[in-house]
């Protein structure tokens, strides 16, 4: 693959790759939102996941020792936080669809930097999943949810739940610029389910026994969920670890999908 | 030499073949059958220990999540049964091999099932699976060995009664992402269930009367009355009746369908 | 050919194929097959030639029960396809367009399997598909699954699959589709075996020109579902026009002298090459003689080539249009069924 011209202007070259990234995200959008199919489970999954949890264990809520607030709240962080970290694995399957029908590497061929294109990606990932934060959260009000934070803890809570979503994508398009096909799927979703299964998703951490209490010592999303319950309380809690948490398997994810990018670069050329 | 054959190739005969092939590709697959023991049990030895909490509740009727979760990975491997029987089948429709079935003297009930021949083979495998590794964690399993034998005839009833399902969707849809798709569908009914508390310690009354509905519900409290009380007459009747109901109904479906796509002249 | 492959050797008169206006339309509209009147006799091999979508496969699917007919009657072995079906696929053996096996049996596994649907006596198969193994070459690798087999070796199961019963009319639709030059002559002797040696009828559909003619007792040619063309392919070519030969002289050699003497075997033409044509007055066959009466005249050329009409002619003279590279996506034989409304 030859080099593409290169481009002095430094002007230039943002404004190509803000036009590169926006061609792939308008792209994604729209494929996705003519197909319903590949929508919905995406949406339908955390609101079942809130119901289900929420709905069906709320008798977890009189277990001594539990001191929530309140135990829809509880179940919710922990399916916002869900649904952004398997927003951003989601759109790995988009990925690997298109390095299988071979767009990407016309995509590859087009732009001057290619991480335009992850880029534009991320940027869908995280569109993706602010719908499904807003219809979560419509709906876990309506069924009785109480808001015992402010807006500003409200806002860190999201903020949170952006670096986890972006965090996720870019864990995701490392693994899909290195497998390059949809059928590495399993490998993105797997160590994804197994994080946040070893998080404290039923209860808090001090009421867990048995080898996911030890899981959850080491676990850091253990940190971001814990986190982000208590900015949903109103009683903020070890934010900034959470926060640098988050921040952290930012950075370790920025690195990683780089270097994905330099082997699909490789391999395609 | 010339071919003889018998007047009539009875039906006897041809499942045999056909439930012989299934089972030979099936064991032939490994990610059919690996995924569907190791994943439910990932998610037990996990529910196990992050809500063992819940045995606190008051009511709670054993001191043994594991005990009382066990029920669980039985039902989601027999959810997967589904996968199993209907993909393949909407396999051979796709790829052709449907028609190199339909040229031949083959009758449609033969070929149902054949197909089950397969997932009751992965049925058995599960249901051994669960019942040992469950026992080896520590599980108490109440009805003792004389119901071993009444749970594996209920984990089989409740396998056949989702392949039969998949079959049907195999067939009406001759598609095998039309199977996959059902898969959420499976999950959501799994979970709205008394899967994770009994049903009577559910706070929420929507999803107390979601589960009361569910007929899933009623087939876990019977394999899971084995285990936590031991012999429920009530438990054990309603399970079994709802997981028979549901096999003959799908086998019904799945046979009108298997007329339908098997038309020749 | 071993003996116990071999079918039936008596030729029945009823092992032949009778189709009368034969018609199918779609449920969504086109109409694949379009009063289409053949006769295949017992042990023939007739070639069905057609391009993509000119209705060939569609006329398969009807003739091995898979479809029924809008219309029109259509008689295999003797029996009626719309009511005798059961009969009808009880004669014939059927190898579809796409090879259709299932890649997780070995190929022993596949006749097993067919063997018993068909209802062959168990101690039967065994022997039975050994040998029509080891005839289509697939000994040796008749215990690996199919997934690993090449192309080739999936349309030799094929066939032999669509042997097992012993069936008196073979049906075999595009067999050599994607298959390189080796494998297609490979199967077009075996099928020229079963035809000469054991009298199986074989209808035979193709794309391809030279495997018409190579194997083809008599072709029909059928485009947008109509048959605009039958007869033995020498015949078919015949009525399109007799052949020409064209050479150019060697540089010391008058161009006059070439014409004068070609002259004498035909009508003259024109010739694009700066040489001299003619079209032959009695056929092919004269091309010995053009050359010895060139040379006996001491006329020396550089360059001599027979042009004779293809079937791409036959067809270009029928439709106006050239066979190779004409006709689209032929429907399925198979109709869609409404998606249910639950998945």
């Amino acid at each position: 693959m030859t080099a593409a011209p290169r481009i002095t202007d430094r002007a230039s070259r943002r404004r190509r790759y803000i036009y590169a990234a926006r061609t792939v995200f308008w792209r994604h959008m729209h494929f996705v939102f003519k197909r319903p199919a590949l929508l919905l489970p995406a949406m339908i999954f955390p609101l079942f996941f809130y119901m289900a949890f929420a709905g069906g264990l709320s008798g977890l809520s009189d277990v001594p020792g539990f001191d929530y607030y309140d135990y829809n709240a509880f179940q919710f962080t922990f399916v916002l936080l869900q649904s952004a970290a398997f927003g951003g694995v989601f759109i790995g399957f988009s990925i690997g669809a298109d390095f299988d029908s071979g767009i990407t590497r016309r995509l590859f061929l087009a732009v001057h930097d290619r991480s335009a294109v992850l880029a534009g990606y991320g940027a869908a990932a995280l569109v993706r999943a602010l719908m499904v934060w807003a219809i979560v959260f419509g709906i876990a009000l309506l069924t009785g949810m109480e808001v015992a934070g402010s807006f500003a803890d409200l806002v860190g809570l999201i903020w949170l739940a952006v670096v986890v979503n972006v965090a996720a994508f870019l864990f995701a398009a490392g693994m899909m610029t290195r497998f390059r096909t949809m059928q590495a799927a399993p490998a993105m979703q797997i160590p994804m389910f197994m994080i946040l299964m070893t998080a404290p998703v039923y209860v808090p951490r001090d009421l867990i026994e048995g080898w996911v209490a030890t899981a959850t010592e080491y676990n850091p999303f253990t940190a971001i969920v814990e986190s982000g319950r208590s900015l949903m309380a109103g009683d903020p809690f070890h934010v900034l670890l959470a926060f640098a948490a988050a921040f952290g398997l930012f950075a370790l994810m920025v690195i990683f999908a780089r270097r994905g990018l330099r082997k699909a670069e490789a391999a395609l050329a | 030499m010339e071919a003889v054959a018998y007047a009539d190739s009875p039906f006897r005969t041809q499942a045999r073949y056909l439930a012989w092939r299934s089972v030979v590709r099936t064991a032939r697959q490994p990610i059919m059958i690996v995924p569907t023991l190791v994943f439910p049990l990932f998610l037990l030895a996990i529910n196990a220990s992050g809500l063992s909490a819940a045995t606190e509740i008051p009511g709670f009727p054993t001191d043994s999540y594991l005990t009382f979760a066990l029920a669980f990975p039985f039902i989601q491997g027999s959810i997967f049964a589904t996968n199993t029987a209907g993909t393949n089948l909407a396999e051979d429709i796709q790829n052709g091999f449907f028609n190199r079935l339909q040229l031949t003297p083959m009758r449609g009930s033969s070929l149902l099932a054949g197909q089950l021949a397969g997932v009751l083979m992965v049925a058995i495998v599960q249901a051994i699976t669960y019942l040992l590794v469950g026992l080896a964690a520590g599980a108490h399993f109440e009805a003792g060995i004389w119901g071993v034998p009444v749970l594996f005839a209920l984990s089989f009833a409740i396998s056949a009664g989702f392949g039969a399902f998949g079959l049907f969707v195999g067939l009406r849809s001759g598609s095998g992402e039309a199977v996959q798709g059902l898969f959420p569908l499976m999950f959501v009914l799994l979970f709205l269930s008394s899967a994770s508390l009994p049903r009577d310690l559910i706070q929420q009354d929507w999803f107390q009367t979601a589960a009361t509905i569910n007929p899933v519900s009623y087939v876990i409290e019977a394999v899971r009355s084995l285990f936590v009380t031991g012999w429920d007459g009530e438990a054990l009747a309603l399970g079994f009746i709802v997981a028979s109901s549901f096999f003959v109904v799908s086998m019904i479906a799945a046979s009108f369908a298997m007329r339908e796509r098997l038309e020749r002249t | 050919m071993t003996d116990s492959t071999k079918l039936n050797g008596n030729r029945r008169d009823t092992d032949g194929i009778e189709v009368i206006d034969l018609v199918h339309v779609y449920k969504k509209g086109p109409k694949a097959v379009d009063g289409v009147s053949l006769r295949v006799g017992p042990g023939e091999i007739y070639g069905f030639l057609g391009p993509n979508g000119a209705g060939k496969s569609t006329t398969v699917h009807i003739l091995t029960t898979l479809l029924p007919p809008t219309d029109g009657t259509a008689r295999v072995a003797g029996y009626d396809v719309r009511t005798e079906g059961r009969a009808v696929r009880d004669e014939i053996g059927v190898a579809l367009q796409e090879a259709a096996l299932d890649p997780f049996l070995t190929g022993r596994e596949h006749m097993r399997l067919q063997g018993g649907l068909h209802g062959l006596v168990p101690d039967q198969i065994k022997p039975r598909a050994d040998a029509l193994l080891e005839r289509v070459g697939l000994s040796d690798a008749a215990d690996r699954r199919v997934g690993g087999y090449s192309g080739g070796m999936k349309r030799r199961l094929d066939l032999a699959l669509a042997l097992v019963h012993g069936p008196r009319i073979l049906f075999l639709d595009e067999p050599t589709t994607g298959l390189d030059i080796q494998s297609r002559t490979a199967l077009w002797e075996e099928v020229e075996g079963l035809a000469d040696d054991e009298g199986v009828t074989v209808f035979l559909t193709t794309q391809y020109l030279e495997e018409a003619d190579a194997l083809a007792d008599r072709v029909g040619i059928i485009d947008q579902g109509k048959l605009v063309a039958e007869g033995t392919p020498a015949a078919l070519k015949a009525e399109i026009g007799r052949p020409t030969v064209e050479a150019r002289p060697a540089e010391d050699v008058p161009l006059e002298r070439l014409e004068a003497a070609l002259a004498r075997f035909g009508e003259p033409l024109p010739s694009d090459h700066g040489g001299a044509a003619v079209r032959l007055a009695e056929g092919t066959g004269e091309l010995a003689e053009v050359v010895r009466a060139l040379d006996s005249e001491g006329i020396e050329f550089a360059d001599l080539q027979l042009h004779a009409p293809s079937l791409n002619d036959v067809f270009l003279a029928k439709t106006g249009r050239s066979l190779e590279g004409a006709g689209e996506e032929e429907p399925t034989g198979e109709e869609p069924i409404p998606e249910p409304a639950a998945a």
